[in-house]
C-alpha cells in the first residue's frame, strides 16, 4: 500500500482543491449571514444538474457548462433565501439553520421531480490517463484542478480589490459599523448568497464530473464541505481552502487503513479531532 | 382499513416519542441535535440484535435505551465546548456516520439488506390485526408515560434549571448550576427517548435497514416539535400526530394526481413537507401550543405592588 502514497497524495490534492470551491461559498455565506446554511447540499446538486443540462442537453463543452452551474444555483439561491430564510433570521441562527435543511429537502426533491433518481454522466471524451513517475492522473482531473485554482484566484482578487468584495468583508467583520458607513447589509447579503451559492453549484459540478450525478450528489458531499469549513475555521476563506486540503488529503490517505465506503466519515472525524483541540478551527475565527 | 389505522397510530406514537426526546434536548435545554436518525438507529439496532440473540424484548429495550443514552452522553461530552452552529454540523455528521456503520459493518448489521425477523410481542400467537392493536396500545402507553415524565420534569426544579441554561447559560452558571453536567445529562436523557422510538419501530415492523434512518426523519421530527410547540411536551405529541396526518393525507392526494409517476409523487410529498416546516416557522414560530412557563413556586409577598 505504501508505494501508492504518491498516488493518494496527488488524488488528495486534486480532491481538496475541488472541495475548496463549495467550502469557500459556504464559509463566505456563514461569515456575512452568521448561520450554517445547510441548503448548500441541494444547491450543489442544482449546479451539477444545471451543468449537466448545458453539457448534455445543449451540447456545450464542460468549461461553458460551468457557467450554467454557477448562474442557476446563484439565482435559485437568492430567490429561495428571500422567500424562505431571510424572514427567519430574526429568530436566530439555529432556527434559520433548521429551515435551511427543510429548504434542502424541497429543492432536492424538485430536482428529483424533473430528473428522477437515475444516475447520469457528463458527456466527456474518453481519454487515457497520463502516467507520470508511476502516478496515474487523468487529463480531466488536471483540467478540473486548474479550473478550480483559477476560480479561487478570482475569488481572492474579487474580495481584495472590488467594491463588492470589500463590502462583504466589512459586513462580515462588523455589520453595525458597515451599516454606519453606508453599506446596505441586505444588498450585501443578497450578493453574498448569489456568489456563495454560485460557487457551491460550480463545486457541485466539478465534483460530479468524472463520477455520475443524481439528486443526492450534493448531500453526499455535504459532510466533506462542512468539514472543510469547520476544520479551517467557520467564516474564514483561507481556512476553507486549508480545511479542504486537510479533508481531501485525509480522505485519500484513509484508504490505506479504511475501506473506501467510510471515506465520507473522515470529514466527521477531522471535525471532532480539530474541534477538540481548537474549538474555533485551525485558522480560528474572530470572536463575536 | 382498521389494521392500517392502527399501524398509522403506532407510527404517530413513534414520532411522538422522538419529538418528546428532541424536546428534552432542544426544547428544554436548547441544544441542537440534527442526528436524531442516528440515535433512533442505535436504539433499533441494539434492541433488534439483543432480542434476536435471545434476550426478552423488555430487556432488549432497556439495553437499547442505555446504549442510546451512552452514545448521547459521549456526543455531547465531545461537543460541550462548541457553539450551537458547530454542534448542528457535528450532530448531522454523527447521524451520517451511524448510517455508514449500519450500511458497512455487514457482520453486525447485515449491511444494506437490513435485519429481518425481529421478534414482536406475542406476534406468533396473534392475528395481524390483533398484533397491530396490541402494539398500538403498547406505543400509546409508552408515549403517555414519556409525556407524563416530561411534564413532571419540566415543572421540577431540574427542569427549571435546564430552561435557565437554555435561556442564559452564563446566568445559570453564575447561579451555581452545574451547566456542563446538566447538558450531558439532558442530552443523554433525550437520546434515550430517541432510542426508545427506535425500539418501538424495530419490534413493530420486524425489519430495519440503513435506508430507514435517512435525514428526512430528522426533518419530520423537527416539523412535529416546531408545529406543536417547542419546549412543550403536549405540543410535541400533538405536533407528531399532526405530521402523521399530513404525511398520510398527502399519500391520498398523490392518488388523485395519476399523471405523476411514483417517484414524482414521492418527491412532491417531500417538497410539501419541507415547505410546511418553513411556513410554520414563518407564521407561528412558537408552534400551535406555545410553551407556558410554569408559575413561580412562591406566591408574591405583596400583591398590591
Amino acid at each position: 500500500m505504501i508505494d501508492l502514497l504518491p498516488q493518494f497524495l496527488v488524488n488528495g490534492i486534486v480532491m481538496g482543491t475541488l472541495l475548496a470551491i463549495p467550502a469557500i461559498g459556504f464559509t463566505a455565506m456563514f461569515a456575512v449571514l452568521r448561520f450554517p446554511n445547510f441548503s448548500v447540499a441541494s444547491h450543489a446538486t442544482i449546479g451539477a444538474f444545471a451543468g449537466f443540462a448545458a453539457n448534455v442537453g445543449l451540447g456545450l463543452p464542460i468549461e461553458l457548462s460551468l457557467v450554467a452551474a454557477f448562474i442557476v444555483p446563484a439565482i435559485i439561491g437568492v430567490a429561495s433565501d428571500e422567500v424562505a430564510l431571510r424572514p427567519l433570521r430574526k429568530h436566530g441562527a439555529l432556527t434559520t439553520a433548521i429551515a435551511s435543511i427543510a429548504l434542502t429537502i424541497v429543492l432536492e426533491n424538485a430536482v428529483r421531480f424533473f430528473y428522477g433518481n437515475d444516475l447520469r454522466g457528463y458527456d466527456l471524451p474518453l481519454v487515457r490517463d497520463w502516467r507520470i513517475l508511476g502516478v496515474r492522473i487523468g487529463p480531466q482531473q488536471v483540467e478540473n484542478f486548474l479550473l478550480a485554482v483559477a476560480i479561487m484566484v478570482a475569488v481572492f482578487l474579487a474580495l481584495r480589490y472590488t467594491r463588492v468584495g470589500k463590502s462583504m468583508r466589512a459586513v462580515a467583520d462588523n455589520p453595525a459599523l458597515a451599516e454606519l458607513k453606508g453599506i446596505d447589509p441586505i444588498l450585501v447579503g443578497r450578493l453574498t448568497v448569489f456568489f456563495g451559492m454560485g460557487l457551491v453549484g460550480t463545486g457541485g459540478m466539478l465534483l460530479g464530473v468524472g463520477t455520475s450525478i443524481d439528486p443526492l450528489t450534493g448531500f453526499r458531499f455535504i459532510l466533506p464541505i462542512f468539514a472543510a469549513a469547520v476544520v479551517g475555521g467557520l467564516g474564514s476563506i483561507p481556512g476553507a481552502v486549508l480545511g479542504a486540503m486537510v479533508v481531501g488529503i485525509g480522505e485519500e490517505l484513509s484508504l490505506i487503513v479504511l475501506s473506501p465506503s467510510y471515506r465520507s466519515a473522515v470529514g466527521f472525524f477531522a471535525i471532532v479531532l480539530v474541534l477538540t483541540f481548537r474549538p474555533r478551527g485551525l485558522l480560528g475565527e474572530r470572536e463575536y | 382499513m382498521l389494521s392500517y389505522l392502527l399501524a398509522t397510530l403506532t407510527f404517530a406514537g413513534i414520532y411522538a416519542m422522538l419529538a418528546l426526546g428532541l424536546n428534552v434536548i432542544w426544547g428544554m435545554t436548547g441544544m441542537i441535535n440534527l442526528g436524531l436518525a442516528g440515535f433512533f438507529a442505535v436504539g433499533a439496532y441494539v434492541s433488534a440484535l439483543t432480542t434476536i440473540a435471545g434476550l426478552p424484548i423488555p430487556l432488549g429495550a432497556v439495553c437499547a435505551m442505555a446504549a442510546a443514552a451512552l452514545v448521547g452522553a459521549l456526543v455531547s461530552q465531545l461537543t460541550l465546548k462548541l457553539r450551537g452552529d458547530y454542534l448542528a454540523i457535528v450532530t448531522l455528521g454523527f447521524g451520517e456516520v451511524i448510517r455508514l456503520v449500519a450500511a458497512n459493518e455487514i457482520w453486525l448489521t447485515n449491511g444494506s439488506d437490513g435485519i429481518s425477523g425481529i421478534p414482536g410481542p406475542f406476534r406468533s400467537a396473534l392475528s395481524p390485526l390483533q398484533f397491530n392493536a396490541l402494539f398500538a396500545a403498547i406505543t400509546m402507553v409508552a408515549v403517555a408515560v414519556a409525556w407524563f415524565l416530561s411534564r413532571r420534569m419540566m415543572g421540577s426544579p431540574y427542569g427549571r434549571a435546564l430552561r435557565a441554561l437554555r435561556d442564559d447559560e452564563t446566568a445559570a452558571a453564575v447561579a451555581g448550576k452545574p451547566v456542563r453536567r446538566m447538558k450531558v445529562e439532558a442530552f443523554a436523557l433525550g437520546a434515550a427517548l430517541l432510542g426508545l422510538g427506535g425500539v418501538l419501530y424495530a419490534h413493530f415492523t420486524s425489519y430495519i435497514a440503513p435506508d430507514i434512518f435517512r435525514p428526512l426523519l430528522t426533518i419530520y421530527i423537527f416539523l412535529s416539535l416546531t408545529a406543536g410547540g417547542t419546549g412543550n411536551a403536549t405540543g410535541a405529541v400533538v405536533g407528531a400526530f399532526l405530521v402523521m396526518v399530513i404525511l398520510e393525507g398527502s399519500r391520498f392526494l398523490e392518488g388523485m394526481l395519476p399523471v405523476l409517476s411514483g417517484a414524482q409523487g414521492a418527491a412532491l410529498r417531500e417538497m410539501v413537507i419541507g415547505s410546511l416546516l418553513i411556513l410554520i416557522m414563518r407564521i407561528k414560530p412558537t408552534g400551535l401550543l406555545a410553551e407556558r412557563p410554569p408559575r413561580p413556586p412562591v406566591a408574591v409577598a405583596n400583591p398590591s405592588i
